[in-house]
């Protein structure tokens, strides 16, 4: 079965964070396709390398990072949210003259036009948040 | 743009301000808009304080998004489900929200109300069909 994941909450403020990861992870386990992965809302703070949690915890950015590598999966941070909340890649940073980029490995920054067509896609949506 | 069309619902359940819930949920509906796709909104519990009348932010120095809720006919997304029960548990009738309508194109572009009372019993129903549900 086709997947698609909608995380709608920042990490560690919010377990959906976490779910949306164990879930996905689960989900591949089990040999279904992830289509995409869309972040909104809050959720976009999940794609930050800037993210520095302590060390004894768990690592939430770079476990989507690495998930994403291993599996090629399509994680996709959405725009408009991302500019309310500071989150930018190397065409945002030159578009509106930022001084920095922070965008996490492995993920993009894309409209919300994907999250739709995620929905139209795949033969499950699943959104993770209050 | 798309190969089939689904049936998208999105779900509307929290107070316009407070938290963005609201205004990004208006987003994904007016870009979701551009895709053809047969589109259903509904506004439940304090979801639907978004369609008051006269919504006044500058007190707290927030964007005032309402009236883009106006748009939505022209978008083509005229099927807006308002839950009896939710008004009611607020003290609100239909007469408090914000008058929103549509042209019909099979009824000589007639305007017609976008906004539909249901029971919620009856959009229970409605979102049982739906092929995909965005909670917001």
């Amino acid at each position: 079965m086709k997947f698609a994941i909608q995380v709608n909450e920042g990490p560690y403020q919010h377990q959906a964070a976490d779910s949306a990861y164990q879930f996905t992870k689960a989900v591949l386990e089990a040999g279904h396709e992830i289509m995409r992965v869309f972040f909104y809302h809050d959720g976009v703070n999940n794609g930050t390398n800037l993210t520095t949690p302590p060390q004894d915890d768990r690592n939430i950015v770079n476990r989507w990072s690495e998930l994403g590598k291993k599996h090629d999966l399509d994680l996709v941070v959405c725009v408009a949210a991302a500019q309310r909340r500071g989150i930018v890649d190397e065409g945002e940073m030159k578009r509106n003259g930022k001084s920095a980029q922070n965008i996490a490995d492995g993920f993009r920054i894309s409209g919300l036009g994907q999250l739709v067509e995620a929905g139209i896609q795949s033969d499950r949506l699943v959104v993770f948040g209050d | 743009m798309s190969e089939q069309i689904k049936k998208f619902m999105y779900i509307n359940r929290r107070a316009p301000y407070g938290t963005i819930y609201a205004w990004e949920s208006l987003e994904v509906v007016l870009i979701g808009a551009a895709f053809d796709q047969d589109v259903h909104v509904a506004f439940i519990d304090d979801g639907v304080y978004q369609l008051l009348k006269g919504q006044d932010t500058s007190a707290v120095d927030m964007k005032n998004f309402s009236p883009t809720y106006q748009a939505l006919g022209d978008y083509d997304v005229t099927k807006l489900y308002v839950e009896k029960e939710s008004l009611e548990e607020r003290g609100l009738t239909l007469e408090d929200l914000m008058p929103l309508t549509y042209e019909d194109e099979d009824d000589d572009w007639a305007e017609k109300d976008s906004i539909r009372l249901m029971s919620r019993a009856e959009l229970a129903d409605i979102m049982d069909e739906q092929d995909i549900l965005f909670s917001f």
